[in-house]
């Protein structure tokens, strides 16, 4: 022991009755093989291991039955042989009593270990080797924060100078670490040395307080059979609670103080507890995976407190039973220390990587929190707190949800070890009220983060949409004006030739209207051809109604003739019109199509400008605005050819007389087309009735027939040659 | 049995409010004692007098307010207050005085403003505040003499008589206090001569100011045990005495123009307003340095009403004008929090 040591203190602390020697009296005993054992997947911080097994498997001890998702995560492996019977929801240790998916063995009683690879010797490892092995056994801080122990070896040995090792163990009942190290010191001290090899620290120091004088003592002999070791220094603190935080363990060794939000590790200083050493050991040394623990079962209800070696799973009613603990008279059941432990509401809760303790502790023993009365402002809390915040400050802050002022105040810095609510003589919940304005605070940062990416997003949709209106309205002022020039243009030109005013114009519309008549017409001569074709067809034709739907479609083909003589006329008007005035009611006018095309070009500008800014914004709609652009870019395309195309015909028109009156053709074909119809019908009708006409009606409809096709070849080519 | 599930820490100090108030209580007998030895029942039955309206009043508000009464009453503070109270007032002041005070002390100075832990005034420092302006003759020509001075001790029946019915007589037994006696003589004589008066001497002409002298020794007694038994820290009380002596030997080095140190110390309220008034938790700052600047005002202003103000005493309007500034005090005093380069000042800034 090194006398000499600097000691440092830290502000605050408590001392609260010890209760540690009901639990140090017996040695340290195997709990034995329970009937089942509950594994829950998420016994650490971080991610939740994934089950490697299914239900009706059989395993091995120390078989990997749960592999570690990601690095911060952690293997868990099965404690004895046995068969998985379940993996299914069940109650766990943990603050909030909710259930978790666990893995549940039924055991074999044969307790048959699974091939195990030892590092015989790990001084020739390197640092990998050994965090692999670590990594591997599924090692958590043993604590009872129970953070993956491979990462907070993985930490880089040029920064790392001190290893502390936490053997403070300030929480009363809990003697864990005591008895472990009473009794395996020298396994303690064989996990500090492989630990020391990973991180090379230039000092080691095991912080011990001095209430644990026989444990203090075991490690100095230990450290001192091992001489060729590097030295490890044992330091006796003063008992006082939380001296066994890492913080101010970490302040009590080297003075220096983690900073706010950081790690030890920024301090060049890497702290482990106890227990995790003794893991590391019969991870590295002995090829044993963490399948047990030991656990102080104690509190004034336990019949025989003492320590157990624990099989991880092992529900908490077995310890009970076999520490002879009447649950009658439990009125508590606290998992960790009186502190900062947890409450079980049910025994069937097992036994986790980091418990290290369990109190079934009666009602005189630990009472029936007393009535809250107001906060006197005495400020006992103040005096008592590690962490030299203002609890009563924070006390109303969290109170009445000023989470703001709770925040600025440093609430974050509080390490919820109770010491504020031992003390308050108002019998204030306090840290219940601290973890309530955290809690409040998280929900509120991750609401605003989200309300900030909605802020920005809306913000730069308004700015598009802002600047697309600009860009629109600037556009329809320049076709205004462009409109108005052309207005006045015109009316000039008309003052200078009057027969132009008087121009027929023939809408568009008309025509459109026309072609729809026909269309319909067309559709309903078709249909009422179907229905006569269907009741003929049928075994009792109704004649009665055969007459009737005749009459209504030779109705219907006079009105479809009627329309298609009326389009003709329409069409005929408006081709003379747009030959006379080219740019005004043709649709393929070059100067449309310019327009078109322009339009179409500045809507893929603007679907470009949204793709980017969706892909800026890491947007999901990117693949959407992808195709939209896509779509623009055809467009622009089309509407390109169609230019080209329109500006050749108009050349060509413009060039060479119009040859073929096509119209005329088109008017010769619908009359041909009319003749077959006609005759076809007639045909069809002699047939029916099975006329002696039929043969020459034939005849008749093929030469209709072929008069309808010469038409059409000629409107065709006539067709042609106009598109050239 | 049903176990129960609830969050940490499931151990606490066996010490609560209502001890902490009765620690308090406790560590007045010494100077009550005292102060009944020199100066006759009166305290006592002032006691009496603001303790019952006290309750009355906390019952009554309680009532009002719908609260379980005894769960209240039994944090002893309206007591403590009460207490407090007619240990400022002067022993023979009129019972209606005591009766104005502690019930405006209870009603206003404490409910009004929240109760319990949420008055930003000292209650006790409230009332007497209220009876000092309103009452000034009473509550400056009830003070009784020492007893050594007295032909005749002052009789319980007597005492009875002066503070509920009639006031004849009792010129005989008083006197100005000596921190008042004192201010006023200096401005004639000088320090030699004023301590010719019998006030300031005692019946065997051992030491000045005898009786007074005691009943602060009592209060100390009292305020030592408290320190020890942590029921407040030393800031408020250390840095009130210590600002009051820096500033009487600053400015009151010469005895022929100044009450000296020894008067502002011994003579008056001082001790019992640094260790029992001062160190009211609910209205004085919380933060370590906080209390230091607390105190260290309650001195300043000590000073400079008692040396340059017109009341008898100034502990009341001193711990009151401090009461003010304890919040803010606090803002700007947050200890620095561990990992933290430097403590924060005052609120957080609204954006």
């Amino acid at each position: 022991m090194n006398t000499s040591f600097q000691l440092h203190d830290f502000v605050g602390g408590i001392h609260p009755t010890d209760n540690k020697v009901q639990s140090t009296n017996t040695p340290i005993s195997f709990a034995g093989i329970p009937s089942k054992l509950i594994l829950p997947l998420t016994q650490h911080i971080g991610t939740q291991s994934k089950p490697l097994v299914s239900p009706g498997d059989t395993v091995l001890k120390g078989q990997l039955i749960a592999e570690a998702q990601g690095f911060i995560s952690a293997n868990l492996h099965a404690p004895t042989s046995g068969t998985i019977s379940a993996i299914e929801a069940r109650p766990v240790a943990h603050q909030s009593g909710l259930s978790d998916i666990c893995i549940e063995i039924t055991p074999d009683n044969n307790d048959t270990w699974v091939e195990r690879t030892r590092i015989t010797d790990y001084k020739k490892c390197d640092a990998t080797q050994l965090i692999n092995a670590i990594q591997a056994a599924g090692i958590t801080g043993m604590g009872g924060a129970g953070f993956p122990s491979h990462v907070k070896v993985s930490a880089d040995p040029a920064q790392i100078n001190t290893l502390i090792i936490n053997a403070a163990e300030c929480e009363p009942y809990i003697t864990s670490d005591d008895m472990l190290i009473q009794e395996r010191a020298q396994d303690v001290i064989s996990g500090i040395h492989v630990l020391a090899h990973i991180l090379e620290p230039k000092n080691i120091l095991i912080g011990i307080e001095d209430n644990k004088p026989k444990a203090a003592d075991a490690l100095i002999e230990a450290i001192e059979k091992d001489a060729d070791t590097p030295d490890i220094q044992v330091v006796i603190i003063p008992t006082k609670y939380p001296s066994g935080g890492e913080k101010q363990l970490i302040q009590i060794l080297t003075g220096k103080e983690v900073p706010a939000g950081g790690l030890p590790s920024e301090l060049g200083i890497v702290c482990h507890n106890l227990g995790t050493a003794y893991a590391v050991h019969n991870a590295v040394i002995k090829g044993e995976p963490l399948i047990s623990r030991i656990t102080t079962i104690t509190g004034n209800a336990c019949a025989q407190p003492q320590n157990y070696e624990v099989l991880i799973g092992t529900p908490v009613e077995h310890l009970l039973n076999i520490s002879n603990t009447d649950i009658e008279k439990t009125s508590r059941l606290v998992m960790g220390g009186p502190m900062m432990g947890f409450t079980l509401d049910q025994i069937q809760t097992p036994i986790i990587k980091a418990s290290n303790c369990i109190i079934a502790a009666t009602k005189q023993e630990l009472p029936d929190p007393a009535m809250e009365q107001a906060c006197i402002r005495c400020g006992m809390c103040t005096e008592v707190c590690p962490a030299q915040l203002l609890p009563q400050q924070l006390y109303w802050f969290s109170k009445s949800s000023n989470l703001e002022q709770a925040e600025a105040h440093n609430i974050a810095d509080c390490i919820e070890c109770g010491a504020c609510s031992y003390v308050c003589p108002s019998n204030i919940p306090l840290v219940q009220y601290y973890r309530f304005a955290k809690g409040e605070i998280k929900q509120t940062n991750e609401d605003k983060k989200k309300s900030d990416r909605a802020k920005i997003r809306f913000e730069t949709r308004l700015a598009r949409q802002e600047r697309e209106q600009a860009e629109k309205d600037a556009k329809r002022a320049a076709r205004a004006e462009a409109a108005a020039k052309k207005q006045a243009e015109k009316k000039a030109a008309a003052a200078a030739n009057p027969e132009g005013a008087v121009e027929k114009k023939i809408p568009t519309a008309d025509l459109q209207l026309l072609q729809k008549k026909f269309d319909a017409t067309k559709a309903a001569v078709a249909k009422s051809k179907d229905k006569i074709a269907a009741l003929e067809a049928s075994e009792s034709p109704d004649t009665d109604k055969i007459e009737l739907l005749k009459g209504a479609l030779e109705k219907a083909q006079t009105k479809m003739k009627d329309a298609a003589k009326a389009m003709a006329e329409a069409k005929k008007a408006e081709k003379a019109t747009s030959t006379a005035n080219a740019d005004k009611g043709d649709p393929n006018s070059p100067e449309r199509l310019k327009n078109k095309l322009e339009l179409a070009q500045s809507r893929l500008t603007t679907a470009q400008t949204r793709l980017d800014e969706a892909k800026a914004e890491n947007s999901d709609k990117v693949a959407a605005l992808e195709t939209a652009v896509a779509n623009q870019k055809q467009r622009v395309q089309d509407a390109l050819k169609a230019l080209d195309e329109s500006i050749q015909q108009t050349n060509q028109q413009n060039t060479t007389e119009i040859k073929v009156d096509t119209e005329a053709l088109k008017q010769k074909v619908l009359a041909a087309q009319t003749r077959v119809d006609k005759a076809s019908e007639r045909l069809n009708m002699a047939k029916e009735q099975n006329l002696e006409t039929v043969g020459a009606l034939q005849t008749g409809l093929e030469k209709q027939q072929a008069k309808l096709d010469e038409a059409k070849a000629t409107l065709a080519s006539a067709t042609l040659e106009d598109a050239k | 049995m049903k176990l129960l599930n609830i969050s940490s820490p499931h151990t606490t100090r066996a010490l609560s409010t209502s001890n902490v108030m009765l620690n308090v209580l406790l560590a007045l007998i010494p100077g009550i004692i005292a102060l009944t030895y020199f100066f006759g029942p009166g305290h006592i039955i002032q006691i009496v007098i603001a303790s019952s309206v006290a309750i009355a009043c906390e019952a009554l508000v309680m009532k009002a307010r719908k609260r379980p009464i005894l769960f209240y009453l039994k944090d002893y503070s309206a007591l403590l207050t009460a207490v407090l109270l007619a240990l400022s007032l002067p022993p023979y002041a009129p019972y209606w005085v005591t009766i104005v005070a502690t019930g405006f002390a209870i009603i206003v100075g404490k409910h009004l403003y929240g109760g319990l832990g949420q008055n930003p005034f000292n209650p006790a420092m409230v009332g007497f505040a209220l009876v000092l302006v309103s009452f000034p003759v009473p509550m400056t020509t009830s003070w009784s003499a020492p007893s050594e001075l007295l032909a005749t001790g002052i009789s319980f029946s007597d005492a009875l008589g002066f503070i509920f019915s009639s006031r004849e007589g009792l010129d005989a037994i008083t006197s100005a206090t000596p921190l008042d006696a004192y201010k006023h003589q200096v401005a004639l004589s000088t320090a030699q001569e004023i301590y010719q008066n019998p006030l300031f001497k005692g019946a065997d002409q051992s030491s000045i100011v005898l009786a007074w002298q005691w009943v602060s020794a009592g209060f100390l007694l009292g305020g030592a045990y408290l320190l020890w038994k942590r029921i407040f820290t030393w800031h408020i009380p250390l840095s009130l005495l210590a600002t009051l002596v820096l500033c009487s030997l600053i400015f009151g080095w010469d005895a022929d123009s100044y009450v000296p140190t020894s008067l502002h110390l011994l003579a008056g309220a001082t001790i019992l307003g640094a260790f029992f008034i001062a160190t009211d938790p609910v209205s004085a700052s919380t933060t370590p340095l906080g209390k230091l600047i607390y105190g260290a005002g309650i001195g300043i202003f000590i000073y400079i009403i008692r040396t340059w103000g017109s009341y008898p005493d100034a502990v009341a309007f001193a711990v009151l004008l401090m009461n003010f500034a304890a919040p803010f005090i606090d803002q700007y005093t947050q200890p620095r929090t561990y990992g933290h380069a430097k403590p924060k000042r005052g609120l957080a800034a609204k954006d």
